[in-house]
């Protein structure tokens, strides 16, 4: 069964991977990333049927393109308006078409389509759908979900935003040197806002749990693959392999959460950190430090643990102050006062969490969780269970909320 | 004695509310809340917009799905709700025969859980 | 904006309310007034109630000429039913699902969001039909 699963996911993987090129070859010779997809759609949900049973074909492309043929001549047929935009799309067809069947390896351009679906010109909150819509092919109702929008309000962001592509001329090409830096910067956000897609947890100190975990570390890969010499590549992979490392420790066999400290680590996957490690040694030698380079790191001080038996929270803490330096966020200063609070004491990390303004935190559980346990320990009751009550009260997964029911009655 | 009334519309019934038999359609309801004010029963409420504004989300062990529509599925949809404070379930069922009629309502009575402490 | 947000549960999730384990108990009960005061906390409580069981229900059912028809039971026969309702006022849908997806019960549930009637607009409606 595992190995039938196991296959199925690379066959998907495949389709994915031949579905994402194909786009990314079709829509910058056409802008038109609509239209593309359309052109696409049947020959795609044909290969998720068809390879599973038949196996993935020696040119993948070259069965996708024939598969698409009948709706690229449709088209065609129907297209009176938008006659141009159609001549374009076959030719580009055609093209793709021929180099699938002749060249050995079909041409990756998905690192321009992953620059254009974070362009500065494109609604933030559209570039983590569009790039899990385009590159990896997900359905608006997945993404919806993940994302906890409703799913025609997903579907009306995703299509505006291909509008203004398409209408505003937004280029395919690379970004310039000098403008590299920031648009990585943004690509990398909407991957780990996949990454992270709607789950809060525990003072931000580990991972968000389903989501869209696997695609975002399908895009991570992707992006190593093409853009391997920037150190905050590979460091991103880093930080979401650590934490994807812990996931089966996260629940105990009956079902109930259970927060990273109490893990344990022999549940841990061990391949996936050794994997990590390795991303995040090739990154710091770049001596070019960045957000994710210091996230990375303190996962890896957490995965330390299984070598060592303790945590170092005096370099957790160190790390954390230096995040917030770098990328200030609530859930970088949470995490920061939970491990001062572990290494300094429940005091300092009270004092150290009341540095973050109130009105940041009024919807963030994870503030809340973390005031209530810090209350509890120094011994302010009323107010620890307050805290505890506000955030069960904002808590959005069945498991975390029964945890901190436990911890209420506990501390 | 809290209680609530839901009011279950038909596809019809929804459509009366932007035609020529809208006025007639909210005139009605709204009357029968007077009604229920001068009786010194009610307690609040709310009316519904249409179905299809709906999303619904369907919460699973850790996972959720989130769907265009409402729920349940089924052609009847609940297009608003009435909360009442009565002596017994017999003044909430004459509350609820008073309720307007419109062809296909049907009106389901329920008592709300009483405070907790 | 008012939204409500109708609370389905099932049958499972009826039956946490007097679970016989204490501990399963008291954790449904103890959910639902955190929930409600991060509601208040945040300015987005309007107003809701938790309904009983659905046994405890009756329905009115028109007959064709004849009066209403008085059922014991609810309205719809569906595996999930109406446990309880909270109308909020959010800016918009995206809030509202947010606050939808932290409704403590139990897995199974279905949260159905769905925008209230405009006040004015059904109050203009109505007083066009008065005399």
């Amino acid at each position: 069964m595992i190995a039938e699963a196991a296959t199925r996911a690379a066959v998907e993987r495949a389709a994915r991977e031949s579905y994402g090129r194909l786009l990314a070859f079709l829509a910058a010779r056409t802008h038109d990333l609509a239209a593309a997809e359309d052109a696409l759609a049947d020959a795609f949900q044909a290969a998720l049927e068809h390879w599973p049973r038949d196996g993935v074909p020696t040119k993948p492309e070259a069965w996708l393109m024939t598969a698409a043929k009948r709706r690229l001549l449709d088209r065609a047929r129907h297209a009176q308006v938008h006659a141009q935009a159609t001549a374009a799309l076959a030719q580009a067809a055609a093209e793709a078409q021929a180099r699938a069947n002749a060249d050995p390896v079909f041409p990756d351009e998905r690192l321009k389509l992953l620059f254009l679906c974070a362009h500065p010109a494109i609604d933030a909150h559209a570039r983590t759908p569009l790039m899990l819509q385009t590159v990896l092919g997900l359905d608006a109702a997945r993404i919806a979900s993940a994302f906890l929008v409703a799913p025609a309000t997903m579907g009306q962001r995703l299509s505006r935003a291909k509008t203004k592509i398409r209408d505003a001329g937004i280029g395919f090409d690379m970004p310039l040197a000098a403008e590299l830096p920031a648009r990585l910067a943004a690509v990398l956000e909407a991957i780990y806002a996949a990454y992270g897609s709607g789950w809060d947890d525990v003072a931000g100190a580990d991972a968000k749990r389903r989501g869209l975990a696997a695609e975002a570390i399908e895009l991570g890969r992707v992006l190593g693959a093409l853009l391997p010499q920037e150190p905050e590549v590979p460091a991103l992979l880093a930080l979401m392999l650590y934490c994807e490392s812990r996931r089966a420790a996260r629940r105990d066999a009956a079902g109930a959460y259970v927060p990273l400290s109490e893990q344990n680590v022999a549940d841990w996957s061990h391949s996936l950190i050794d994997e990590a490690d390795h991303l995040l040694r090739l990154a710091l030698a770049r001596r070019r430090p960045g957000r994710f380079q210091l996230e990375a790191a303190i996962q890896s001080v957490h995965a330390a643990r299984r070598l060592s038996g303790h945590t170092d929270w005096h370099a957790v803490a160190l790390l954390y102050a230096a995040l917030r330096q770098l990328a200030p966020t609530i859930g970088a200063a949470t995490a920061h006062a939970a491990a001062v609070a572990e290494a300094y004491g429940a005091e300092a990390g009270w004092t150290q969490l009341q540095t973050i303004p109130a009105a940041a935190v009024a919807q963030y559980q994870p503030y809340w969780a973390l005031a209530g346990h810090l209350l509890a320990r120094l011994g302010r009751r009323a107010e620890a269970n307050a805290a505890y009550a506000r955030a069960i009260g904002l808590c959005e997964d069945a498991a975390m909320r029964e945890l901190l029911q436990r911890r209420r009655m506990a501390d | 004695m809290k209680f609530a009334i839901l009011s279950y519309e038909t596809p019809d019934n929804f459509a009366a509310r932007s035609d020529q038999r809208r006025d007639a359609l909210f005139g009605a309801v709204f009357r029968y809340i007077d009604e229920m004010r001068r009786a010194g029963v009610f307690v609040g409420g709310a009316g519904l917009d249409l179905p299809q504004t709906a999303t619904t989300i369907r919460l699973e062990e850790g996972v959720r799905r989130v769907q265009d529509g409402p729920y349940p599925d089924t052609k009847e949809q609940l297009g608003g709700l009435f909360v009442i404070d009565v002596a017994d379930e017999a003044a909430a069922i004459a509350w609820a025969r008073r309720c307007p009629r419109e062809p296909g309502r049907v009106i389901e009575v329920r008592p709300l859980l009483p405070p907790r402490t | 904006m008012n939204y409500t947000l109708l609370i389905y549960e099932n049958a499972a999730g009826f039956a946490l309310r007097d679970h016989p384990d204490e501990s399963k108990r008291r954790a449904y009960w103890s959910a639902w007034p955190a929930y409600v005061q991060a509601l208040r906390a945040a300015g987005a409580l309007v107003d809701g109630a938790g309904l009983e069981p659905p046994h405890t229900a009756v329905t009115l059912r028109p007959r064709d000429g004849a009066p209403q028809q008085v059922q014991d039971g609810p309205f719809a026969d569906t595996k999930e039913q109406l446990g309880g309702y909270f109308i909020i006022d959010v800016p918009d849908l995206d809030a509202a699902l947010e606050w939808a997806a932290r409704v403590p019960a139990a897995p199974g549930s279905v949260i159905e969001v769905r925008p209230n009637l405009k006040p004015a607009a059904a109050e203009a409606a109505a007083a066009g039909a008065q005399p």
